[in-house]
């Protein structure tokens, strides 16, 4: 029999967190700071309007592109939050979750052997994607000393004159960093001297702690260059109603329509009415766990500053980054340990690229009485590690 | 005010009304301010009576306990010059009432009255609400079961299904 697979998909190594999932969900009576989700439910009056609309018989399809109520929210959204104007019917696309838009989006920009840049650690996705785009992913290693931000030097190094989309992912997933008007200002003037296009993944940008998220679409001559990635998932914690989008120029967005028409017609229809309500009356919903996760975060800084576990405060997401060097062993098993003597389940940096390697993800998506808990733990662990050294 | 304080006052108010005992030191780590700041914050709050007091949210079901909560509609005819606030008087000093609110629309104020039993409260209406001279009628209702109170709910919910690690 001839074999059944592709090459190219079972050359793309799976997702190291994925190992550590199957490893945690044995272990009974195992916390957890593992997790990429909100702890929140989503905020109720968004399930009632879910509810409603199947309470309504909502239950077909809607156009391609989104329900067009939705697409208009969320331009209106966008303008507000981001200050970037988007046309609704040609720029706007509703996809499945920010992946699924991370996905076509490749898809659609590359040619077989453009290369995309991808700066690690990131969301695991990037990469796979690009190859299954055909493209070339060339992975860029961010630095702990510039905590994690993209800088015009890593770009420098990097580039080829086969270099054609940039994956900017900030907020960052796993290091928690975000990118200022004044970080993003001379890479966007790389971007446009080298003639780039930015995929520019936005998911976390509801959540940040010192100013708000400022789009790299934002500043002059990029918005004709840049696909900005949003979604639902993470600020108004709707991870299971996979529902993202995008917006762009209509070039590009005309023909990720056209991809996602063939591969996925259209998404989720009760999760599209439910957004709406989340994009109009959600504000103070999505306020509330800002503001929780960062009373976490400080949490956080504090407590590992106590520990003296070295970590540099992030701004965004819902992660802390701390590096465990001073250990003098790998990630991976430093989180393995972690979960077999404590039964904390942490995921090792390396599952976001190997420039992780000596970090660790922790996220605080959990109560403050989880996080103690969980702390305490962690802490009695590199108390024994320091012990043994 | 300073606006700097006026954030730091309505971030303390927040997280005390969510949880009122907390640590002094925890407050601060958590707000990300000096624990002297706080302390001071929270001192001039009491005293300003912006902070009234630090009560526990007790499910008296649970802990056994009988116990009678009755909402209390009553009309009432203002006074010259004193409008409501002498009858409000003359019924929230009886230790029993538990709150008492002025209302807009068809009644003036409500009563919460917490009693042992159906009979105690039903005695306090009829012995010392209704004679008031200015009352002018009352309508009771009690409490049959608590589901929310104070912003918490009071019955059980179901535990997180969140998977233990995702990307």
């Amino acid at each position: 029999m001839r074999n059944p697979l592709s090459k190219k998909i079972t050359g793309i190594e799976p997702s190291g967190i994925r190992k550590f999932f199957d490893v945690a969900n044995e272990m009974e009576d195992a916390i957890s700071l593992g997790v990429g989700e909100p702890d929140f439910d989503t905020p109720w009056r968004i399930r009632e309007e879910g509810i409603f609309s199947l309470e309504r018989g909502r239950t077909f399809y809607t156009s391609n592109a989104g329900l067009q109520e939705l697409r208009d929210e969320i331009c209106k959204y966008l303008e507000r939050k981001i200050h970037v104007s988007y046309d609704p019917h040609k720029e706007t696309l509703v996809t499945v979750g920010g992946s699924e838009a991370i996905d076509i989006g490749l898809r659609c920009m590359l040619d077989p052997g453009d290369e995309v840049l991808v700066p690690q650690p990131s969301y695991v996705s990037y990469v796979p994607c690009a190859v299954m785009a055909d493209g070339v992913p060339v992975v860029i290693p961010l630095q702990y000393e510039n905590e994690f931000k993209l800088t015009v030097e890593d770009l420098e190094k990097y580039t080829t004159p086969k270099t054609k989309v940039l994956i900017m992912p900030f907020p960052n997933n796993p290091t928690g960093s975000i990118m200022t008007e004044e970080d993003l200002e001379p890479v966007a003037e790389f971007i446009r001297e080298h003639d780039l296009y930015v995929i520019s993944d936005e998911i976390y940008s509801e959540l940040t702690y010192k100013g708000g998220h400022v789009s790299i679409a934002s500043l002059p001559g990029m918005r004709e260059r840049t696909v900005v990635i949003n979604g639902f998932s993470k600020g108004f914690a709707m991870t299971g109603w996979r529902l993202g989008y995008c917006c762009g120029p209509e070039v590009i967005i005309e023909q990720m329509i056209k991809l996602h028409q063939f591969a996925i017609m259209c998404a989720p229809t009760t999760s599209q009415y439910a957004a709406v309500e989340g994009l109009r009356n959600c504000e103070n919903e999505v306020e509330e766990m800002r503001r929780s996760y960062n009373q976490r975060r400080r949490f956080l800084m504090h407590e590992f500053a106590r520990m003296g576990l070295e970590c540099f405060e992030p701004y965004g997401a819902f992660y802390v980054f701390p590096s465990i060097q001073e250990f003098k062993m790998p990630s991976d098993e430093f989180a393995t340990r972690l979960l077999q003597e404590e039964k904390v389940a942490v995921v090792p940096g390396t599952a976001f690229g190997e420039c992780g390697e000596g970090f660790l993800r922790i996220s605080y998506a959990y109560s403050l009485e989880d996080l103690k808990e969980a702390l305490g733990r962690v802490g009695s662990f590199i108390q024994r590690l320091r012990n043994e050294q | 005010m300073h606006e700097k304080k006026e954030t730091l006052r309505l971030e303390i108010l927040k997280t005390l009304e969510g949880k009122s005992r907390i640590d002094l030191g925890e407050l601060a780590v958590l707000l990300g301010v000096g624990q002297t700041d706080v302390a001071n914050e929270i001192a001039e709050m009491e005293q300003e009576k912006i902070i009234c007091g630090y009560h526990t949210l007790i499910d008296w079901d649970k802990a056994g306990v009988e116990k009678v909560t009755a909402l209390i509609e009553v009309r009432v005819t203002p006074q010259r010059n004193r409008g409501f606030d002498r009858i409000a008087e003359r019924i929230y000093n009886y230790p029993e009432v538990y709150a008492v609110y002025l209302i807009s629309g068809s009644y003036d104020l409500l009563v919460t009255l917490e009693g042992k039993t159906l009979k105690e409260v039903s005695k306090f209406v009829s012995e010392k609400l209704s004679p008031i001279d200015e009352v002018i009628s009352t309508a009771t209702h009690f409490i049959l079961k608590k589901y929310k109170d104070h912003g918490t709910v009071m019955v059980p919910r179901k535990e997180s299904e969140r998977m233990l690690v995702t990307p």
